[in-house]
């Protein structure tokens, strides 16, 4: 029971931590707003900034495929075109290659070695994209205009996909690239999923005979399967979004070809190409515009990874 | 029996290929590793780190002035960055209710999946509009709004690890919240903290889209106020023109950046045992 005398200066103390405390939150509270006012800023400038070309073009410049400086015309078709196949080719390559490694590292390597395996595929993701393309233009190029593209016309040349003339620089060298650079993310995020998979499921297969494969097939898989979807996004998100090393081996042409082997141009690339180069403000409007279409395009695809991701490991929160 | 060889066999086969598939994904790195080297090596000369670059289609010269250009837009991001971003983490962690972090969170997922060529032309837009010129100072923005997320997400993820017991220890004693935060919450967190802030600068020194129309390059030394050479742009630059010199430096100055990148990943994920995931 507090006595009346001793009230007031407890009170005082009490308050005064009280004070220090709310100068703490208000501190952190400010800083953590920041980052919902630099990205409410960043839409707004995307937004202000593709203005003139937004009112000029309208709807018509996702569906156009002229893009003339000198007429000021401008249409972004070639280019989400370019970004679409690039993006699909790598995941083409990248999804069985990368869930089949997932498989090995949660389902059949030992602890330390899957471990190891996994740290070291994770390293991949942070080797700047800027390597990736520089050693893209001096190996992979030549490899694809010497071997690869020679070998899949010989065997396949009827195709109109894998028709016309090799240059090596084009839209199949860019998506063997960006395999390359979404393995980390497919790899990870699928294990993860995989190793999340109830111990039971993988037990009662085997118990009624399944082999191990057929148990990491019919038992583990579906089970994992969101996840693993989730993991598909992740890297499709990355996919869309990068530039680099897609810029410096797709071969910057701004039409539309149907050949995989022809060069062409992502959205990225064509801001990264021309950007500091652009004059007048309708061509700079319309290559804002552009970051305001991928901004859209992966902000999308992210908000589906994260959720498939949130929804099978059930921890709460993605990693972004 | 026929049936149970043939599952056998497909079982066999099928945890081959996933070994096989393994062995590929890993390989990719020793191979980057490896040709970086090779070609990289013969180039790396004292003139490489301190001469500034010759003219197009000269030998010799170095890229002097883009290692610390690149240190400078680095350095300035990591300066505005890691406060932010360490800040936001505290609140996520400690002072979160429920509605406004959930915003806060998603905010800042949402922010580090935006491409970095996007994040380029944000600098571009409220930085080298008003200045109307390149300049050092767009780069590092650029760079530091990528960082932000990056470290406020590890932060928060480092802070609430800390075991509830020291918490209530600390209160129990008599700690107010700030104190408890700032004398053993923080402390207890530091090894994850830190490497989550290496492994994101280690991230936005690699980063060359964001860089390409806000810092631009430069042929010379330059002040921050101007256009700056940095490694990655360097290495764009240099990679894809026409000389035969200049791809030698670039796979030189390719060679300095992925080691520097990757020492600091190695070194910051073996300062905590469980090893951290590389910022995604």
């Amino acid at each position: 029971m507090a006595t009346p005398t001793a009230l007031p200066r407890s009170s005082t103390a009490v308050r005064r931590r009280f004070g220090a405390d709310e100068v703490a939150y208000g501190l952190t509270l400010i800083f953590a707003f920041l980052i919902i006012a630099v990205t409410v800023l960043l839409v707004w400038e995307l937004w202000v900034h593709s203005a003139l070309s937004r009112e000029k073009f309208g709807l018509g410049f996702i569906i156009s495929t002229a893009w003339d400086p000198v007429a000021e015309k401008y249409g972004a078709l070639p280019f989400i075109y370019g970004t679409l196949i690039t993006s699909f080719l790598a995941l083409l390559i990248s999804v069985p290659l990368g869930v089949g490694a997932a498989i090995y590292l949660s389902e059949l390597a030992p602890q330390r070695l899957s471990n190891t395996l996994t740290f070291l595929v994770e390293l991949l993701a942070a080797v700047p994209s800027v390597i990736y393309g520089l050693i893209a233009i001096f190996t992979l190029v030549p490899l694809m205009r010497s071997y690869v593209e020679p070998g899949i016309q010989a065997i396949a040349g009827d195709l109109p996909v894998f028709q016309g003339h090799i240059f090596g620089y084009g839209y199949l060298t860019a998506g063997v690239i960006l395999a390359v650079m979404t393995f980390p993310y497919i790899i990870s995020v699928s294990r993860e999923a995989l190793l999340a998979v109830p111990r039971e499921q993988r037990e009662a297969a085997l118990a009624l005979g399944a082999t191990k494969w057929e148990s990491t097939y019919q038992a583990v898989l579906p089970f994992a399967r969101l996840g693993i979807i989730g993991s598909i996004f992740l890297a499709l998100a990355r996919a869309l979004g990068e530039t680099m090393a897609v810029t410096m081996v797709i071969g910057n042409s701004n039409a539309i070809q149907a050949s995989l082997f022809a060069p062409g141009q992502t959205i990225a690339a064509v801001i990264a190409n021309e950007f500091s180069e652009a004059t007048g403000n309708t061509y700079l409007a319309a290559l804002v515009e552009l970051g305001l279409v991928l901004f859209v395009l992966t902000m999308v695809i992210n908000a589906m990874a994260q959720l498939m991701i949130i929804v099978t490991t059930k921890k709460g929160s993605a990693k972004g | 029996m026929s049936r149970n060889s043939r599952r056998n066999a497909v079982n066999n086969i099928m945890l081959a290929l996933c070994g096989v598939c393994a062995f590929l994904t890993v390989s990719t790195l020793f191979l980057i590793l490896a040709y970086l080297v090779y070609n990289g090596a013969k180039s790396l000369n004292p003139s490489f780190f301190t001469q500034l670059p010759v003219g197009e289609g000269q030998t010799g010269g170095g890229i002097a002035n883009a290692i610390v250009g690149s240190a400078e837009v680095v350095l300035l991001a990591t300066l505005i960055g890691l406060p932010v971003g360490f800040m936001a983490g505290v609140y996520l962690a400690e002072f979160g209710g429920k509605t406004i972090p959930f915003i806060v969170r998603y905010t800042a997922d949402l922010l580090n999946g935006i491409p970095s060529i996007v994040i380029g032309i944000f600098a571009w837009t409220v930085v080298v509009v008003p200045m109307h010129h390149f300049s050092a100072i767009a780069g590092a923005l650029a760079l530091s709004v990528m960082l932000v997320p990056i470290t406020a997400r590890s932060t928060e993820q480092f802070l609430l690890e800390v075991p509830r017991p020291l918490r209530e220890g600390a209160l129990a004693l008599g700690a107010n919240k700030w104190k408890t935060i700032a004398t053993v919450i923080v402390p207890a967190a530091r090894k994850g903290i830190m490497t989550g802030m290496i492994l994101g600068v280690a991230r936005i020194s690699g980063e060359t889209a964001p860089l390409l129309f806000t810092s631009l390059s430069n042929q010379y030394w330059s002040g921050i106020s101007e256009p700056t050479a940095s490694l990655p742009v360097t290495i764009y630059n240099y990679a894809t023109s026409a000389y035969e010199d200049w791809h030698q430096l670039a796979w030189a100055a390719g060679l300095v950046l992925l080691v520097l990148v990757l020492l600091a990943n190695i070194a910051a994920r073996m300062v905590i045992s469980r090893g951290a995931s590389v910022p995604r």
